[in-house]
This record gives structure tokens, sequence and C-alpha cells, in this order.
């Protein structure tokens, strides 16, 4: 979803300083998603399908109101459902409204190997350009969320923009303006903080929920999509919200020292055979037909 | 076997050197399917590895069109390396001889080869490289598959993800270091070495020099020892 009118602060697979990098300063912008007054009515689901003007996608029952087990390459906006067992044997429902989550640190673009697949601009979107991806499937791997999905069709590979479309153009994300309830909000990432952290305070003092408090992951450095949950100690009761996710370590291991290494050995063995050709040259073969049989 | 064939070549009868059927055309062919694609591998893969080598890409149509072919060359390359471990497999088990050669190592690297000790159809370098291949096909296979399909992966297995690019990347380096070594000997440093790829003949000073109990084998003939008067 190229938006060219969009800085850019990071970028995939990039040889070299990045262009323009660190020259101007914005603000981030951020959704917050209040998983206590989402009522599951799936309107960001929709919302997101239309302005992103994604072909259906198939739907499958898995016992709950869920519209599919997790997003796919046609579905970026899932409303994840939990029966949640409460202490005194009742239960409530907790919907969480899964989506790329916009990390400040993406794994998604440290895995990238190609030049420009992979943006993350001055105002904290991350954004996948198709035109550019080689369908390698790397930041799927790379992803601590689950969120990127490959498209066997095109090749390429699709999540979230945060409707950078619509962001660039002082509009807010398709999903925001579709919620019946409030529960999501969008803005910069500190008056987010600020609205999450008041929420989470009422939630505690007025409501009795003694656990409530704001998921922004420091492993990631921070996210673009923050949540305020009623037990912020089991985010994975969240539809398997990760409590402290990370780029996952092979990806660091693969694209920093692995690769210094990996490098520094292959220039080694041809400098080696280099220096052993220089110093002892080739072996020869001297006719020996001179010598008898037995 | 084919290879124990002598060949008296018509234009060398009389007046030359015995040439020496070492590699038959199906040898030939299968290092070459697995030496060719081997070498489209490291160049996309490469490609893939460092943002300051995705350039190759280009030079082989463009970093989707290196993505779509760089799989299916793999399997083409595994299928080489197969083809070469049932008809070289029994030539590449560790011997005596190897053993006894081994310890003079130094010797053949330092290109002082009459020090060396008579050895059969491969020596144990070309033994350890067809072996790191071998193993080191069966890796890359595996965890390209997982690679390949990493969409399909759930999530609860994505151990397997991070795997397969560890096992991935590791068992392609291990490869490329024996690669660049197999090229430069079979190129630059063994003389006689990449026409008997080619071609498939070595000549018999050759054979007798590298390859003396294999040379004894296919001739039916037995040598003095270099040292015997």
């Amino acid at each position: 979803m190229s938006q060219a009118t969009l800085r850019i602060q990071k970028i995939s697979g990039h040889a070299g300083s990045i262009p323009g990098e660190d020259m101007q300063r914005q603000e981030q912008v951020c959704k917050l998603v209040d998983t206590t007054t989402c009522i599951g009515c799936k309107a960001c689901e929709i919302a997101c399908q239309e302005w992103n003007d994604l072909p259906f996608a198939t739907t499958s029952f898995d016992n709950t109101y869920q519209t599919m087990p997790h997003t796919e390459w046609n579905f970026w906006n899932l409303i994840k459902f939990n029966e949640h067992p409460k202490p005194d044997g009742g239960f409530m429902w907790l919907m969480r409204k899964d989506q790329c989550m916009h990390c400040a640190d993406p794994g998604c673009l440290a895995a990238c190997p190609s030049d420009g697949a992979i943006v993350q601009y001055a105002n904290g979107i991350v954004d996948f350009q198709q035109d550019h991806c080689i369908g390698c499937g790397y930041c799927i791997t790379g992803c601590p969320f689950n969120i990127p999905k490959f498209n066997p069709t095109t090749k390429r590979v699709y999540k979230c923009t945060l409707c950078s479309d619509r962001v660039s153009n002082g509009l807010e994300p398709a999903c925001i303006k579709a919620c019946p309830t409030g529960c999501l909000h969008f803005g910069t990432k500190d008056d987010m903080l600020d609205l999450a952290h008041k929420r989470a305070n009422q939630l505690r003092e007025h409501y009795g929920f003694e656990n409530a408090g704001v998921y922004d992951p420091p492993g990631v450095g921070g996210t673009g999509v923050i949540y305020v949950l009623h037990d912020a100690t089991q985010p994975e009761a969240y539809g398997g919200l990760p409590a402290n996710p990370s780029i996952p370590w092979v990806v660091r291991l693969w694209k920093t020292p692995l690769k210094y290494l990996g490098n520094l050995a292959m220039l080694g063995g041809l400098v080696g055979v280099t220096l052993h050709y220089l110093r002892f040259g080739p072996k020869t073969v001297k006719d020996d037909r001179v010598e008898k049989e037995l | 076997m084919s290879t124990s064939a002598v060949l008296p070549s018509d234009r060398t009868r009389g007046n030359s050197d015995d040439r020496i059927l070492r590699y038959s055309f199906g040898d030939r062919l299968m290092h070459w399917i697995a030496g060719l694609s081997y070498v489209y591998m490291l160049a996309t893969g490469l490609a893939f590895w460092s943002p300051y080598l995705f350039w190759i890409a280009d030079l082989v149509g463009g970093g989707p069109v290196a993505r779509f072919w760089h799989p299916w060359v793999g399997l083409l390359w595994f299928a080489g390396v197969l083809w070469m471990f049932t008809a070289w497999r029994s030539d590449m088990r560790t011997t005596a001889a190897d053993r006894e050669w081994a310890k003079h190592i130094g010797d053949y690297i330092r290109n002082e080869d009459e020090n060396l000790p008579p050895i059969g159809r491969f020596n144990i370098g070309q033994k350890q490289f067809f072996w790191i291949m071998f193993y080191g096909g069966i890796a890359l296979v595996l965890s390209g598959v997982a690679m390949w399909f990493v969409n399909d992966i759930p999530w609860d297995w994505r151990w397997l993800r991070y795997a397969a690019v560890l096992i991935h990347v590791v068992s392609a380096l291990l490869t490329i270091g024996a690669f660049i070594i197999h090229v430069y000997m079979g190129t630059a440093m063994v003389r006689g070495g990449f026409t008997s790829i080619i071609r498939g003949e070595v000549s018999g000073s050759w054979a007798r020099m590298h390859h003396r109990l294999w040379y004894e084998q296919v001739t039916g003939r037995r040598l003095r020892k270099p040292g015997d008067a």
C-alpha cells in the first residue's frame, strides 16, 4: 500500500543509509483498543474489508463468534473471542481486535531481505510495499504476533496498513471510524497512552478489575496499537496475545552475528585458497611412463 | 563398472600416455546437474542473505523470480546429490589407506605428493566433501521446505519456522565453505581434475600420481612402490 507522501524512517533489506532518516520528527500515531468496552460487533472487520477493498474471506466456525482462526492475507482485522472462566465459576467474554501491532522495532522489517518491501514511516506505521515484496515469507518468521500472511496467487505478503492512505490524509483508520461503542480510539501515542492509563485506573478503582492495565509491550519497543485489558497479567487469555513479545532470537542471531560470521568465513575461504595458490601453486602431474610394471 | 575401462585413444595410441575413463557420462551429468544448480542456489541464496548482495537477484530476473525458482532448483540440486549418492556411495567410504593418507595431509597441501601413500578412486578430502554435500543437502532440503511453506506452519509450531531458518543458514554456510575449496581444487589446484569431470578421462600418469590404488584396480596392473629401485 504505497504512500509516497509519508516520510520513511526504516527500510527493509536496505544497503547503506536511509535517505532522509531523522530529517524530520513526527508524532507517533497509535490505535487504542479498549477491550473492556468492545461488544464484538465486528463493525471494524467489515470497515477494514470495505476500505481496503479486500476480496471476501472464507469464514470458519469454531464454536465461538470468531470469524476465522487467525488473520488472513485478505482479512487484516479479526476480533478474537474467548470465553474466560472466572474464579467464582462464571465466565466472561474477552474480545480483542487483532491486527498488525505496528511495532516500534518490527520483526518483519528486520527479517525482510528485499530492499524497501517493508517500510516504517516517521509516524510509526509499518507498511508492506507489495511492489517490492518477493514473497519469501521471512516476515512471517520475524513477526512475534503471527500477523503477515502469504497470498499464494500473487505470491506477496499482506497485513494491516493502519490505513496509511487515510492517515496520510488526516483521517482515522477505517476500523476506528466504524466502532459504535467508542472502544477504538486513534491519535498520537502520547495521547493514547494517557487515555489508556486513565481508563485502566478507572477499571481498577471503580469496577473491581484489580489487574486492569495497558498493553504496550517493551520487548518490541512499544507498539502502534495498544490495549486496555481487564487483566493485564494474563494477556494470553485475550486470544493468545503474547505476554512478552520480542523479535525471535533466531531472527536476531541470523540477521546480525551469524551474518557477520558467515561473511567473514566466506571471505576467509576465498582469501585462503588464493593464498594457497600464490604460495604453493598447482599440482602438476609429471609424465611417469618410464615406470616399469611389475 | 564402466570406470574400469581403459581407453586406448586413437590419437594418443603408441607414443603417448594412456587415457583412463575416470567419470562416465552419467557421472559427469549428475555432477553438473548438481554443480550448476548449486551455483544458482548460491547466487540467489546470497541475494536473500545480504542487502549488499541483493543485486544478484536482479541479474537472474529480479527478486520475485529468484524467490520463485530457488526452491525448485534446490530440488533439482538435491536430485543430483541423491543420484551421486546412489552411484558413488560405495566409493566414498573411508578406508585404511585414506586414514594413512590423511596423516600426510600437510604434504598434500604443500604439493609434496611424492610423500603420500597410495589411495583409491577418491581421497579423503573428496569423500568429506561428498558427505558434507549429502548431509548438508538433507538439512537444506528439509529446512528449505519448511521455509517454502512457512505460511502453512501453525503458530503453535512456530519453533519450526525458527529452526528452519537457523538450520538453512548454518548448513548453507558449511556447504559454501566446502564448495569454495572444491571449486578451487577442481579448477586451479589439481591440474587435470577439471578436464576429467568435463571429458571423463585422465592420463595414466595423473591416475598413478593421485589415485594409485584405483589405477591398479581399473587397469589390473600392479605398480612398484615409489621408493623401490
